[in-house]
């Protein structure tokens, strides 16, 4: 009660000193009491505490109703807000992790959703596929398979696998919210990679024959996202410690270098409207293996969200020559399918 | 040719002094860009209108305004959209904090809110990147709001 004159000493107070008070018509000025006494009548019932039984009786309602639907996924994130799942499975864009956690669940809550993408250049294909889950909107959980094949004799039945288990928590900052400060997004995740050999190629069935110093890897990144609304832009920067060559189909480490590197990946999106993004992306690339001169990625794409359940992305990518054995710069197209919640 | 100088140098400080003065008097000259882009207060006036008829049909958050004077609320949010964006109108309700406080509202709540302004401005005719530039005042009153 105490409180409630405290609050409504507070009012009389804002009441003289509102400059727009004098303007109000007196009707305004009757509709504005009325708001402060329901607002009061109800900051009376949130109170903790016995509680009238004319206001209990509508109270619990809602409650009720919040209880059976705790568990649901509350699809409540924005459209778009949750990126797509680029190609090693993780949120983020096409080829980059972002700092976005997959999926439309709220803190509240938590989204899924499954994907597949299917690249392809001049000489090779690259198919990926996995599902993904993103918890309270603070922790990302990824699985994901890679298939590369080849088309060009000699690689003409190439056949490269590998698995790959993503996790991804956010540290700080909201990409939507926190449109008045320059904080961003920051989350930090790990890629844990499996290179399941090289089928087709004869006697080369591993990636260590190839000059890869392991068939296994982990990638760690810190990504920061930020949305600039006012300008409709989503700036992306990742920085990734990794040693895998072309993202792990070859190996991890090599005859040239077999440490830790830090590579850079930026990618920009422009809003279109809400269900289009259009971008580009950048992605560094270490250089381990004699056999590969490796290239930096990069890409331009159109992203599409007809629905929070479904998402389209088509892009353009520059892959850069995979082998020595075939020195022509792989481009191509890119285009992943993603359903989910 | 000094003098001459001289002269202009001197109508020139004048007129400094004078632009000066005029900004003094007008401290914070609002740019109103944004309040002309969105297409002044009629428009503003119907996109609340909509927006509000939207949130009382969102099932999601209809049972907010269970206890709202949903005239003032409408009045509230015209004031509140013409200052942001510049159109020199005064927000005379409460503090955002104050009014959202016993309703115990979640991010998808909010969520839901921002989507309902947003087809509220599409059925006007805003475009996009105005409709951002609107969102990107009201995103941080977020921190005002959610309290669960």
């Amino acid at each position: 009660m105490k409180k409630i004159t405290k609050s409504g000493a507070f009012a009389l107070l804002a009441t003289l000193s509102a400059p727009g008070w004098a303007q109000l018509s007196d009707a305004d000025r009757e509709a504005w009491m009325q708001a402060q006494q329901r607002k009061a009548a109800q900051a009376m019932r949130a109170a903790p505490g016995p509680v009238s039984s004319g206001a209990a009786a509508t109270a619990p309602e809602p409650a009720a109703d919040q209880d059976k639907t705790r568990w649901m996924p509350d699809l409540g994130k924005l459209t778009a807000t949750g990126g797509v799942i680029q190609v090693e499975g993780a949120g983020g864009g096409g080829l980059t992790p972002w700092a976005l956690i997959t999926g439309y669940g709220t803190r509240d809550s938590y989204g899924a959703n499954a994907h597949y993408t299917y690249l392809s250049t001049q000489d090779y294909t690259l198919k990926s596929y996995g599902v993904a889950v993103g918890i309270l909107d603070r922790l990302e959980l990824s699985l994901a398979k890679q298939e590369f094949y080849g088309s060009l004799a000699p690689l003409a039945d190439l056949k490269i696998t590998q698995d790959i288990v993503g996790i991804k928590l956010k540290l700080a900052g909201d990409a939507v919210y926190d449109q008045d400060r320059w904080l961003p997004q920051i989350a930090v995740g790990a890629m844990f990679k499996h290179n399941n050999g090289i089928g087709g190629l004869g006697t080369v069935t591993s990636v260590k024959q190839l000059g890869a110093a392991s068939d296994a890897g982990i990638d760690y990144y810190l990504s920061a996202t930020k949305l600039l609304l006012e300008q409709s832009l989503l700036l992306n920067g990742t920085l990734r410690l990794t040693k895998a060559n072309q993202m792990g189909l070859l190996g991890f480490g090599g005859d040239l270098n077999d440490r830790y590197q830090a590579m850079g990946e930026i990618s920009a999106a422009y809003m279109i409207n809400r269900k289009l993004a259009l971008g580009v992306e950048y992605r560094m690339k270490p250089r381990n293996l004699a056999a590969d001169h490796e290239k930096d990625y990069y890409d331009a794409f159109l992203a599409w969200f007809p629905s929070k359940n479904l998402s389209m992305t088509l892009a353009y990518v520059a892959l850069g020559d995979i082998t020595v054995y075939n020195p022509k710069r792989q481009r191509g197209v890119y285009l992943s399918l993603q359903a989910g919640f | 040719m000094n003098k001459f100088r001289m002269q202009q140098a001197a109508l020139g400080l004048a007129l400094a002094c004078v632009l000066g003065l005029a900004q003094a008097q007008t401290p914070a000259t609002p740019d109103d860009s944004l309040f002309r882009a969105l297409g002044g207060l009629p428009v503003i006036e119907r996109v609340v209108q909509d927006f509000m008829d939207n949130m009382l049909a969102d099932a999601r958050i209809r049972h907010t305004f269970d206890n709202s004077n949903v005239k003032r609320v409408r009045e509230k949010l015209v004031e509140q959209f013409c200052q942001l964006s510049g159109g020199g109108c005064i927000y005379t309700g409460d503090p955002m904090r104050e009014v959202h406080q016993g309703l115990k509202l979640s991010n998808a709540d909010f969520n839901a809110l921002v989507e309902d302004l947003q087809l509220a401005m599409d059925k006007n005719g805003i475009p996009s990147r105005t409709q951002n530039r609107l969102l990107a005042l009201l995103a941080p009153m977020q921190r005002e709001t959610v309290s669960r």
